[in-house]
């Protein structure tokens, strides 16, 4: 029996950055079923909320918490649990995308080749599988970085504007993607400056330069 | 179900083998060098066998250092500038686990290396062969210890930009005890009395960086990630 309150809950976080306030006293509740999108102008702080919602960055003061318990004392049970997206898509150059996602994916979970190939095919980029990451285009990386998001088979997503560099069929398919994951019961935080368009629970958090 | 902390560590060796062959240059240059910086000395001073094998160890022994030092400054930089060393952070294993794994590859891949190439060198510097065994043994020991505090090293820096005049000056410091029984084990070696004092020396050093390095290498990381 688990009686703790099954979401992301942040109190009051700050951060300092040198002599920068860059977070001042942010606070969040997400649940299953919802999305958080967070905007805001250039330097507001909305990567800097992602790193300290990943358990990357500790803050100088609140707390972040995971089904009731702070991020930093549960801190691999968390972890197990998110799938996060920089803004750099995190690949090896020399590696193939397909060796990407085995030593990254492979790190969380037991998963075949066969999956991971399914995985990509669902994003668009089965034909890249046996390419080095290298010689493929933003885009191409960015579909790449989404299936290992995919893969991952995490409850929390956070992504850093995940729609940069992809076409209109790229950004369909993210949404689709996105809405796919909160009708199983995930929950996602997505950084992003446009709008996002998909059913469901979407909650908006702008934050101040 | 989740993946355990053995088979993730062997994950990310092979992960490590499979990128350093990708890259065959970036793995022979610290070994070239290696063979290049001890095979000056016979060429730039006389090739008396007497006087060569005076200097033998301390040549082999600074090379070593030098060359792994090359190597070094990649341990946690390259996944740190395309953003892999964040993913795995938060793989949901715990950071030591990583940094083990890291340092046990790059020991492969460098200190392994230097110490089996290690015989055409003692073969320049007029090393006899019977002192073959215990220059090998004493390098292996101390390209792993020499893994080790390279790793604490590139962690501490592994953030700054210029960090690898800084990694050396962490580095080298440290690993003076290292120069001192390594090029006396090899020395006696070649003399024909037992190195056994300095090898036991070597060994603890060994087994006193191995059990705590790992600690000090993860805090070190986990601070440069922030």
């Amino acid at each position: 029996m688990n009686s703790a309150p099954d979401g992301l809950t942040v109190d009051k976080v700050h951060v300092w950055r040198g002599e920068r306030h860059v977070l001042k006293g942010v606070s969040l509740e997400l649940w299953p079923h919802q999305l958080l999108h967070v905007s805001g102008p250039n330097g507001a702080g909305k990567s800097t909320l992602l790193r300290v919602l990943c358990g990357l960055l500790r803050p100088e003061e609140g707390v972040v918490a995971w089904r009731g318990r702070p991020i930093l004392k549960s801190r691999l049970d968390y972890c197990a649990s998110l799938a996060y997206a920089s803004h750099d898509p995190a690949l090896k150059g020399d590696l193939t995308c397909l060796e990407n996602l085995r030593y990254s994916v492979g790190l969380r979970r037991h998963i075949s080749d066969e999956g991971l190939r399914a995985t990509l095919r669902n994003t668009g980029v089965e034909g890249c599988a046996d390419l080095p990451a290298r010689v493929l285009s933003a885009g191409q990386r960015r579909r790449v970085a989404m299936a290992r998001i995919l893969a991952s088979s995490a409850a929390l997503w956070l992504l850093d504007e995940p729609f940069t560099n992809l076409d209109s069929a790229g950004s369909e398919l993210l949404s689709t993607l996105l809405a796919q994951h909160m009708s199983r019961g995930g929950l996602a935080v997505v950084v992003a400056h446009q709008e996002i368009r998909l059913a469901g629970d979407v909650h908006r958090l702008e934050l101040a330069a | 179900m989740s993946v355990g902390a053995w088979a993730a560590m062997s994950l990310i060796v092979r992960r490590e083998l499979c990128l350093s062959f990708r890259r065959p240059g970036q793995l022979l240059q610290p070994l070239v060098f290696f063979l290049i910086v001890t095979t000056l000395f016979p060429l730039s001073l006389s090739p008396q066998l007497s006087l060569l094998r005076d200097m033998a160890p301390g040549v082999l022994w600074v090379a070593a250092l030098l060359s792994s030092l090359l190597s070094l400054d990649s341990l946690f930089k390259g996944d740190a500038d395309d953003g892999t060393l964040e993913q795995l952070a938060i793989c949901g294993q715990e950071l030591g686990v990583i940094v083990i794994a890291k340092a046990v590859a790059h020991w492969l891949v460098s200190g392994a290396a230097l110490v089996l190439i290690s015989p055409l060198v003692g073969v320049a510097l007029g090393i006899p062969t019977s002192a073959f065994a215990t220059m090998m043994l004493s390098l292996g020991l101390g390209t792993v210890t020499l893994s080790w505090l390279g790793a604490i090293g590139a962690a501490l820096t592994v953030g700054l930009r210029r960090g690898n005049v800084l990694l050396s000056l962490i580095v080298l410091p440290l690993a003076m005890p290292l120069l001192i029984f390594g090029a006396n084990a090899t020395d006696r070696a070649i003399g024909g009395t037992s190195p056994a004092g300095a090898l036991y020396f070597l060994a603890a050093l060994c087994v006193f960086t191995c059990t705590l390095a790992p600690f000090a290498a993860t805090a070190a990381l986990r601070i440069s990630l922030e």
